[in-house]
């Protein structure tokens, strides 16, 4: 019980640490609002690694604190939004068990984009902003595709460790 | 743990890219380019519609972000929202576009002269 709170922590601050990196390297691909998610890698890893309902208070717990930290009232909600459906189309395609570690991350990333973009509609009372929707479905698939690479890699070296 | 793409990721990944390709291409095909008018919401209700084919520039929301309207298109060129975002949108011009301000809660939207209700209205 206390290594598992312990290790609860790490994750913690490791997906801290991945947004706080992120707000450091600006990786500008000429789209507003398309970034890596280098604390997905840390929410990918901890569903192969820790029990499930750890696994979703990590994500609320990351992005409420990151929120605080980095962002505003309105990230929150909105990565809040996108953390939970993310989490929940990957763990029902983890429990499938036909999809890799790339495939799952994959459909991580793309309903991120998704969830965030279901709250924008509610929140300004539109559904032009379904224009966008193409882009925000590439983008989720190239940084879930490279989000799933690095964690594969990761779960590969893990692959002795238990939590 | 398998490094290889299974069967159900391309089929997964395939199934992405060609609904990203379809809204792409509707949206495309529904958007003719076209002079149009332009819908101004704060908070979900309207506040202005303005013509395109008028060169202007208008404050919105009591100047919290200044909206350009020149040849037919329409860029947000300030914003006193921090991420900017709405600024670095790429002007507006077919039918069904939008820019969107999402601390200020300000939507700028395209509607084509002939879907729209009313002739071109100013203030």
């Amino acid at each position: 019980m206390k290594s598992r709170v312990a290790y609860f922590g790490v994750f913690t601050a490791l997906a801290l640490i991945f947004s706080y990196i992120e707000t450091l390297i600006p990786i500008n691909l000429g789209i507003p609002g398309v970034k890596l998610g280098l604390a997905n890698l840390i929410i990918v890893i901890a569903l192969y690694k820790i029990r499930l309902p750890e696994v979703y208070l990590l994500s609320v717990v990351r992005v409420l604190l990151s929120g605080l930290i980095f962002g505003n009232y309105f990230s929150i909600i909105y990565s809040l939004a996108g953390g939970l459906l993310s989490l929940t189309v990957m763990v029902l395609l983890k429990q499938m068990g036909s999809f890799s570690v790339m495939g799952i991350s994959v459909a991580g990333g793309v309903c991120h984009n998704i969830g965030q973009m279901i709250v924008a509609m509610l929140v300004v009372e539109t559904f032009s902003v379904a224009y966008y929707f193409p882009v925000l479905l590439i983008a989720g698939l190239l940084t879930g595709f490279l989000i799933g690479i690095l964690a594969n890699g990761m779960l590969k070296r893990l692959v002795n460790v238990y939590f | 743990m398998d490094s290889k793409l299974k069967k159900n990721d391309w089929i997964l990944i395939l199934g992405i890219v060609c609904i990203a390709a379809l809204t792409l291409f509707v949206h495309e095909w529904k958007g003719e380019n076209g002079v149009g008018v332009v819908t101004i919401k704060v908070n979900g209700k309207i506040t202005g519609r303005y013509s395109l084919e008028e060169n202007q520039e208008i404050e919105i929301n009591d100047g919290s972000n200044l909206l350009k309207i020149k040849d037919g298109e329409a860029d947000m060129i300030s914003a006193d929202c921090p991420d900017k975002l709405c600024v670095h949108q790429k002007a507006i011009s077919k039918d069904g576009e939008s820019i969107i301000c999402l601390p200020n809660q300000v939507v700028v939207e395209i509607e084509s002269s002939e879907s729209s209700e009313y002739d071109a209205v100013t203030n």
